[in-house]
């Protein structure tokens, strides 16, 4: 049951990444007007757009162009950025040096501060506390991520000076970084991320939690002596882990967009950087190849949480499959 | 709709979230209606002698780089906000709701090729369809409302899919299909008002995040496109004057939230209002 499960759900992993493919390829295609004049604005000659069609490989006919960008790209061998003259796998591999461990910190605030939270509001619930955090909640619900981003620079940056304003020193110290350096400078943008996603996540938690602690096995537990903390964490977290982990998993998917915005607001040289400077630019090259690997991302991501989901509790596998 | 129909206001103005989220939210659309009619100064005047003016009688609060009245900015931007959320949910909910009733209406491959095409969409967020789009039409506030719509229109059609198949199971749509009735007047007739509580629900918590991604493209500068002012574009500029004008970056993120969280508390309130198993308990 399980492995058929994950047949179909593999299956189905592969055609929705070659349809999203599909979809950025004929996005891109759809330009009013040719790519390269598109990149060379409308003063470009005649001449020189003819030479960048050719450069571009866009007097082909649209399938070779298309077969040729997916070929590339899971060999690894992807085009020049037009702006940069770089293969953009390289560009996008050097810029995911910083969006990765970015996302990852933020992700590890989100849970662990999420699951403080959560437990800590379902375990007082209706009482302050409660209230509290769901009120907490809602007010990180509704902040923009950039803004909470620009006032923890106001704070930390212009008001007590203890982090600088934005800027990345990379992670080698031969060049000017290290490792706490860099982490030290993913530390505001990260929190700025973790803030929305924590407080839906801490939503979640809190409910998952309540409904648990109604079941029977939970009032057995502590029949047979066991302490509110000892059910709470070895019982009910066990059985609530479910849909936070769902969730989760599209919050990640949700961090790795967002990041696009906050990598602004901090000058951060990430992909979302990236791609934000190929828009500006007109490198659609880099604009294809990062959306594609955003939207990849995405998929993936939600791919692996459904393997985890099966393989945590077998039982929804083939509810899934039916 | 039957089983709120009689207590729904009662009961609402007894229920705080509801209560909050409506006021917060009815401020900020009664600021949208005024700036039609007057704001302070026009936004976009220029005034250079008089730039980063402190808050004062003349400007309640103050001026920003270009010396522009930030009052008359903050209270006409909330008209972008406003459209985004209009249109965005609108496309959103036209599109999707079509979807989710022909899905649940005809069953078999359509409704399995509907829900085929949904489970793809998400791998596009509203931001990256945003981006996508940009890079084709050019940056803009019709391109960003677009881009939003579509990306909400999976969410929406999944949702109809889901409260509408619910609806199909029960004795009195058997009951019309037994009389001869077609499938179109069922979805009209008994489907949509049945579901129109859940869509209200999901579309006034559609349009707080509507906002929130507006105000971030405006802030990347791929949304509302100058001189026209908007809260995101606002930021990104007061972000520039951060040491000179810390207080400018305050303003347009506090209207961002409290138009947001009003939407999200007013959501909230309606979904317990509105749904029947609750209201049957009260």
């Amino acid at each position: 049951m399980l492995s058929w499960f994950l047949l179909k759900r593999l299956l189905t992993l592969v055609v929705t990444l070659a349809v999203a493919s599909g979809v950025v390829f004929a996005a891109l295609e759809l330009l009013p007007g040719s790519a390269a004049q598109v990149v060379l604005g409308d003063t470009a000659t005649p001449e020189s757009i003819a030479a960048l069609e050719a450069k571009l490989g866009l007097d082909q006919p649209a399938l070779t162009r298309y077969t040729r960008w997916i070929g590339g790209l899971l060999r690894g061998e992807t085009a020049l950025s037009i702006s940069y003259d770089t293969p953009t796998a390289e560009l996008i591999a050097q810029r995911l040096e910083v969006t990765l461990p970015l996302a990852l910190l933020a992700m590890a605030i989100t849970t662990v501060a999420a699951l403080a939270f959560g437990v800590y509001a379902a375990a007082h619930h209706n009482r302050l506390g409660d209230v509290g955090v769901m009120a907490g909640s809602q007010l990180g619900m509704a902040i923009p991520n950039f803004w909470f981003a620009i006032l923890l620079v106001l704070l930390f940056a212009v008001k007590l000076q203890w982090f600088s304003a934005g800027g990345f020193p990379g992670w080698r110290e031969d060049e000017g970084g290290g490792v706490l350096a860099a982490l030290k400078a993913l530390l505001l943008p990260a929190l700025s991320l973790a803030v929305i996603q924590s407080a839906m996540l801490a939503r979640v938690t809190r409910s998952a939690v309540l409904e648990v602690m109604r079941e029977d096995f939970v009032r057995t537990a502590r029949a047979k002596g066991l302490t509110r903390r000892a059910v709470l964490w070895r019982h009910v977290m066990r059985n609530a882990l479910i849909p936070v982990v769902t969730l989760m998993g599209l919050q990640f998917a949700n961090l790795v967009t967002s990041a696009i915005v906050v990598e602004n607001v901090f000058v951060l040289p990430g992909v979302g950087r990236l791609v934000f400077q190929a828009i500006s630019n007109r490198d659609l090259v880099v604009v294809r190849d990062t959306v594609m690997l955003l939207a990849a991302a995405v998929v993936l991501i939600n791919f692996l949480v459904d393997v985890i989901y099966a393989v945590i509790d077998p039982r929804l596998a083939p509810a899934e499959a039916s | 709709m039957s089983a709120t129909a009689p207590g729904f206001w009662p009961r609402a103005l007894r229920h705080p979230s509801f209560l909050i989220g409506a006021l917060l939210s009815a401020l900020v659309l009664a600021a949208a209606a005024l700036s039609l009619v007057w704001s302070p100064y026009p936004p976009a005047d220029i005034d250079i002698p008089n730039k980063l003016a402190p808050p004062s009688a003349a400007h309640w609060l103050g001026t920003d780089s270009l010396g522009r009245d930030v009052a008359s900015q903050l209270l006409v931007g909330s008209r972008a906000s406003i459209l985004v959320g209009v249109i965005a949910v609108g496309i959103g909910l036209l599109a999707g709701v079509a979807l989710g009733c022909l899905a649940s209406a005809q069953r078999g491959w359509v409704e399995e090729l509907i829900m085929r095409v949904t489970d793809f969409s998400i791998a596009f967020p509203a931001l990256l369809t945003a981006i996508l789009l940009t890079a084709i039409y050019g940056p803009g506030l019709l391109t960003s409302m677009v881009a939003i719509g579509l990306a909400y229109v999976p969410w929406f059609a999944r949702i109809t899919r889901g409260a509408a198949n619910a609806i199909w199971v029960r004795d009195y749509v058997l009951a019309a299909r037994a009389a001869g009735k077609g499938r179109w007047r069922i979805t009209l007739d008994h489907v949509l008002p049945n579901i129109a509580s859940v869509l209200i629900v999901q579309a006034t918590i559609q349009f707080g995040t509507a906002i929130l991604a507006e105000a971030a493209l405006s802030y990347l500068g791929l949304g509302t496109q100058p001189p026209q002012p908007s809260w995101g574009r606002m930021l990104n500029e007061a972000q520039t004057q951060i040491f000179q004008a810390p207080q400018l970056a305050i303003y347009p993120g506090v209207a961002i939230a409290v138009a947001v969280l009003g939407l999200n508390l007013m959501g909230d309130g309606l979904r317990d209002l509105l749904d029947p198993k609750l209201a049957r308990q009260r």
